[in-house]
């Protein structure tokens, strides 16, 4: 790169470079001050024994780090959180890919339904989480009604230690409109020739899906699974509204732990730590997915 | 008699004719009731909106209302002394528009920059963009708040409003692959014509972009409407809080919840988004598809 950057160029070519860089300006700035420094920022206050004023810090060292692993309940959060990454990758992308075939066969009415089924996603928020905890009431709650109709006994969802993170999970799966879409665009990128020579080889359903679909469309799965695991590092909102962590630790992840020490306990530099772990986490999957699947996200990267 | 028939069934199972049916049968077997149960959170919410309080509590729970109670609404948005239901909403709807119009401004100049321009550097800044796509802003907020508090803008509006005026990758990634499918010679011609980039951008690239700009300003509108966890963390006084964090208040406001009256006030917050959904799904669509898998 900076081999090139001494190449002479032509004044016009010069010009064209000026324009590049005004127009992408707002988000260079926009990157420094809200993304890139407050990463730098947060690594350097990590080591740092911030409470509340940033005036007279003192530099600990990886003290907080060692607090925090010494911590039982930072522990809980990591296997809370894990719990529902795997679930929501576990049966959200198989739910997901169980929709995008449903939507994928030539009915009637397919659009109507992938309406329908895209609609939780985008009013997951305050107002939809507010009504889950109605629904998943042990009691007077449709959901064990509904169970109780067919003879099953409902457990207590939310409110209890074991069933919160199920119910959590349960709750995800209604929202799982985006990754539905990219898995029906990927299979309607399957080339219907291999489905062809998939039949007149004999193959039924279940082969052809195991051995044409699976295979051809494992880079974009891949691509969903990262997908929901950033997405399961997000769930603040149903915590806080639905659960605040409980009953006891049980739904305790790590955004969670992460507000709670940054706002509530205001322990700012452990806070920092935890934010600064996520974000090495995060990154690590985003590269993860890039290295694995740049052949279909990467798509006329070099065009210009 | 009956072998025959057998016969004849299992026959007409294996046709093509039959498969289908089987497969359309069967399509329909799984679509219906899942799309019933999709939609039944919203007829909860709707129906518990509509009950008298005591029919709330009701066993067995009932979908539709014994009695409708249309007061709830009203009832619910001015129910609490100290949530101002007119309020939230002003400052949710103003948050939201001019965190769309920061966005489109933004991310098209961005998104042009990196479809149409030559630059040294522009591999490097684009897999920037690449890079912090899928980051959340949750990762970030612990030092963004300390920024924010060092600009004196904690209980204002302006961490909420101004970040949005300086880009967001994934709607630059969105837009980006959109004007990669604007074909060269329109541009060419117009070069001819004496036409700078500015020029070109507004006249040619925008015009033509609104599918994918629709598509934005959809995202764009939902993500923010639904925000949740900016509002709770900068903003306090209740004259500057947004719709999300009103409903919170909501819960448990007087040790007990008025389940009927919170149902009510979820019920408008949810009917924007419900509306521009219904209009807009197509370029939802489109465009989760776009930027998933384009190859």
């Amino acid at each position: 790169m900076f081999r090139r950057l001494t190449k002479p160029i032509s004044p016009s070519a010069k010009r064209e470079e000026r324009i590049f860089y005004l127009f992408i300006l707002p988000w260079l700035i926009g990157l420094v001050v809200f993304s890139i420094g407050p990463v730098f920022g947060m690594l350097g206050l990590s080591f740092t024994d911030w409470r509340i004023s940033l005036d007279d810090l003192q530099f600990i060292g990886l003290d907080n780090y060692a607090k925090l692993f010494d911590d039982p309940i930072f522990w809980t959060s990591v296997g809370n959180t894990l719990y529902i990454v795997v679930g929501r990758v576990v049966f959200g992308v198989s739910f997901a890919l169980l929709l995008a075939i449903l939507l994928n066969q030539r009915v009637a009415g397919i659009a109507f339904f992938r309406a329908v089924y895209y609609l939780p996603t985008v009013t997951a928020g305050v107002a939809v989480a507010l009504v889950w905890i109605w629904i998943f009431n042990p009691r007077l709650g449709i959901l064990n009604y509904t169970l109780k109709q067919i003879g099953i006994q409902g457990p207590p969802w939310i409110f209890s230690k074991t069933w919160v993170k199920p119910s959590l999970i349960l709750m995800s799966m209604f929202s799982v409109g985006p990754i539905m879409i990219i898995l029906l665009a990927g299979l309607q990128g399957v080339p219907k020739e291999l489905y062809e020579s998939a039949e007149i080889d004999g193959a039924g359903n279940w082969a052809k899906f195991r051995n044409v679909t699976l295979p051809m469309l494992s880079p974009v799965l891949f691509f969903v699974i990262i997908i929901s695991v950033v997405s399961s590092f997000q769930n603040f909102t149903e915590i806080r509204v639905m659960t605040e962590g409980g009953p006891g630790e049980s739904s305790n992840v790590l955004i969670w732990y992460l507000w709670e020490n940054a706002f509530i306990f205001l322990q700012l530099g452990i806070a920092a730590a935890v934010a600064w772990i996520m974000f090495v986490v995060l990154m690590l999957l985003t590269g993860a997915q890039f290295w694995v699947g740049r052949r279909w996200v990467y798509y006329e990267a070099d065009t210009g | 008699m009956t072998t025959r028939k057998r016969k004849e069934t299992v026959a007409w199972r294996k046709s093509v004719q039959g498969r289908r049916a089987i497969g359309i049968f069967v399509t329909f077997a799984l679509l219906l009731p899942l799309g019933i149960a999709f939609i039944l959170p919203f007829i909860v919410m709707v129906s518990t909106a509509l009950k008298p309080l005591n029919q709330v509590f009701a066993f067995p729970p009932r979908l539709i209302p014994e009695t409708v109670q249309w007061e709830n609404f009203a009832d619910g948005w001015y129910g609490y002394g100290y949530v101002n239901f007119t309020t939230c909403t002003w400052n949710s709807l103003k948050i939201t528009v001019n965190n769309i119009i920061g966005n489109i401004v933004s991310c098209t100049l961005a998104a042009y920059a990196f479809a149409r321009l030559k630059a040294r550097g522009k591999n490097f800044f684009f897999a920037i963009v690449l890079a912090t796509m899928l980051l959340p802003n949750e990762a970030l907020v612990v030092p963004q708040y300390v920024l924010f508090n060092r600009f004196g803008w904690l209980d204002t509006h302006l961490p909420l409003m101004v970040p949005p005026w300086f880009g967001w990758p994934f709607f630059i990634f969105l837009l980006r692959q959109f004007f990669l499918t604007i074909p060269e010679e329109l541009v060419d011609a117009a070069k001819i014509d004496g036409a700078g980039h500015a020029r070109i951008l507004l006249q040619i690239f925008i015009p033509l972009s609104k599918p994918a700009l629709a598509t934005l300003a959809i995202f764009a509108f939902i993500g923010n409407w639904n925000n949740f966890f900016g509002p709770l963390l900068y903003l306090r006084t209740p004259d500057v809080q947004t719709l999300p964090v009103c409903l919170v208040q909501y819960q448990g406001a007087y040790g007990n919840t008025e389940w009927h009256l919170m149902m009510a006030v979820a019920t408008i917050a949810v009917i924007p988004v419900l509306i521009i959904f219904i209009f807009g799904q197509r370029y939802f669509v489109e465009g989760i598809a776009t930027t998933g898998v384009k190859g």
